[in-house]
């Protein structure tokens, strides 16, 4: 686990804030600290900033910690924390919109099977429309681990495979263009 | 019956028995699964941590296809479920979609399967069809994150206390536990990505299982199945305790209730055989 930097002396940048509320589109400056996200989060225990912490960082602006933190990619997005906000704000969004951020930006991840994992899948949903899942796991096993972290998940691929739950073929839908306009042109 | 039917990615591979079960289930209880043409993947989390729009029209092109069909959809993942809801709030807000040509009518519902089935087909038409009442199984209902979760978007009546796989299990006759973990999380991608954090999370769901007294959890997911059945050998190594949990679907255990002949194929694909339990309760 890495610890988020956090400087000792924080002079508060509000036009960061406004920069992740605008990516968001959550009022983060309704924050106080009730910390009713953290006492809910199923994932604490590996996050190296607890929800409320990360509001409040983002609230003094220190968006570059922010996506930095390991926390953005430990949150498993079960939405507990937005579903309990006392002021509404949709936490489990703005982790998602700190993950884009992340990701456009280039940030080095330490937690960085996390992003691999996400890239895995959607290169194999826009290949075929639908996701192809041992394509998908291999890929990304590669990807993650390379070759000896692929060696180590085969077990389980062979007695998935044992009991009929691995397609071999991938799937083919007529709509997969559409599903790869769809991935030209929001990207960016 | 007639409904759309959105089987999701899943399905046809790891989830392949929840997929067998569901289309038997449906035969037994007459609701017509029409499969919605040419469906697409709905970006799952993926599409949500990587791009806002992505994670809208991904979705999105399938709602489309159910609007022209203008039947009540039907959903047995919950993570689809979650994203094609959340695309259909967008769409009825007036969000432009990439991808979406607009005239979204939005004239059908979307249902998350046990919901379906519990709302829409009722105690009285599955109690009907039981001819092996699940005498003497404990089991807890697990649901998982999203098919409550934000009730904003899900339409949840109680988010934290959903009842619907409960009353659905209880009409089957099976001795349903109560515990606060129903919609707790079962640690979604990370048994790949952080299979440790996953681990404990999933630890942690079979512990209060076991104080609720149950000897099973049934499940509406094909994630949660999977993550909860697939790695109670590498959980019950790190927790230095060992977990045999048998995992099973609801639609399962309803094929089992109906006598539908193929559910021990069905139970042949689990990895922790929930055959042994089953037996030890006169029930196969
Ligand atoms: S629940 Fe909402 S108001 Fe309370 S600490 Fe978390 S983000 Fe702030
Ligand atoms: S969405 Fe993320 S931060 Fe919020 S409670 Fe769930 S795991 Fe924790």
């Amino acid at each position: 686990m890495t610890v988020a930097k956090i400087p000792e002396k924080i002079s508060p940048r509000p036009s960061l804030r406004r920069k992740i509320e605008d990516l968001s589109g959550q009022k983060i400056a309704a924050c106080f600290q009730c910390e009713k996200c953290t006492n809910g989060c199923p994932v604490t225990f590996a996050m190296d900033v607890v929800p409320h912490r990360l509001m409040r960082m983002l609230q003094l602006g220190l968006l570059d910690e922010a996506i930095r933190s390991d926390t953005i990619w430990v949150c498993a997005s079960c939405e507990t924390c937005t579903t309990r906000c006392p002021n509404d704000i949709d936490i489990a969004h703005v982790m998602d919109a700190l993950r884009q951020l992340s990701q456009r930006e280039g940030i080095k991840v330490v937690q960085k099977n996390a992003p691999t994992f996400h890239a895995a899948f959607l290169a194999s949903l826009r290949r075929h429309g639908r996701v192809h899942e041992p394509e998908m796991a291999v890929e990304y096993m590669l990807r993650s681990g390379g070759l000896s972290g692929l060696r180590k998940q085969a077990g389980t691929g062979m007695a998935m495979f044992k009991r009929g739950k691995i397609k071999l073929l991938p799937p083919r839908v007529r709509a997969g263009r559409q599903v790869k306009n769809i991935f030209k042109k929001v990207k960016r | 019956m007639e409904v759309s039917y959105y089987p999701g990615c899943s399905i046809e591979g790891i989830a392949r028995e929840y997929g067998e079960s569901v289309a038997a289930v449906a035969r037994i209880l007459g609701i017509d699964l029409k499969e919605l043409e040419d469906w697409t993947c709905c970006g799952a989390a993926s599409a949500h941590a990587t791009d806002d729009m992505l994670a809208l029209a991904l979705p999105a092109r399938n709602l489309e296809t159910a609007d022209k069909a203008g039947l009540d959809m039907v959903v047995p993942c919950a993570a689809c479920y979650s994203r094609l809801k959340h695309a259909d709030k967008a769409l009825r807000a007036g969000t432009k979609i990439e991808g979406v040509n607009g005239g979204y009518k939005g004239d059908f519902r979307i249902k998350h399967l046990v919901d379906f089935i519990w709302e829409e087909v009722g105690e009285k038409a599955i109690l009907e069809k039981v001819s092996k009442p699940l005498s003497g199984l404990k089991a807890v209902c697990y649901y998982g994150c999203l098919i409550t979760r934000p009730p904003r978007i899900t339409d949840a009546v109680d988010a934290d206390n959903p009842e619907s796989m409960d009353n659905i299990l209880k009409t089957l006759g099976a001795e349903v536990k109560n515990w606060s973990y129903k919609t707790d999380c079962c640690g979604a991608e990370h048994v790949l990505t952080m299979p440790e954090v996953a681990w404990k999370m999933i630890q942690k769901l079979f512990d209060m299982a076991e104080e609720a007294g149950a000897d099973a959890i049934a499940v509406a997911c094909p994630m949660c199945q999977s993550n909860l059945d697939t790695h109670q050998d590498e959980i019950s190594a790190q927790a230095g305790k060992q977990y045999n949990v048998p995992i099973i679907y609801s639609t399962e255990l309803m094929g089992l209730a109906f006598g539908a002949p193929e559910a021990d194929k069905w139970f042949a694909r689990h990895f922790v055989d929930p055959r042994p339990l089953l037996r030890e309760k006169g029930l196969l």
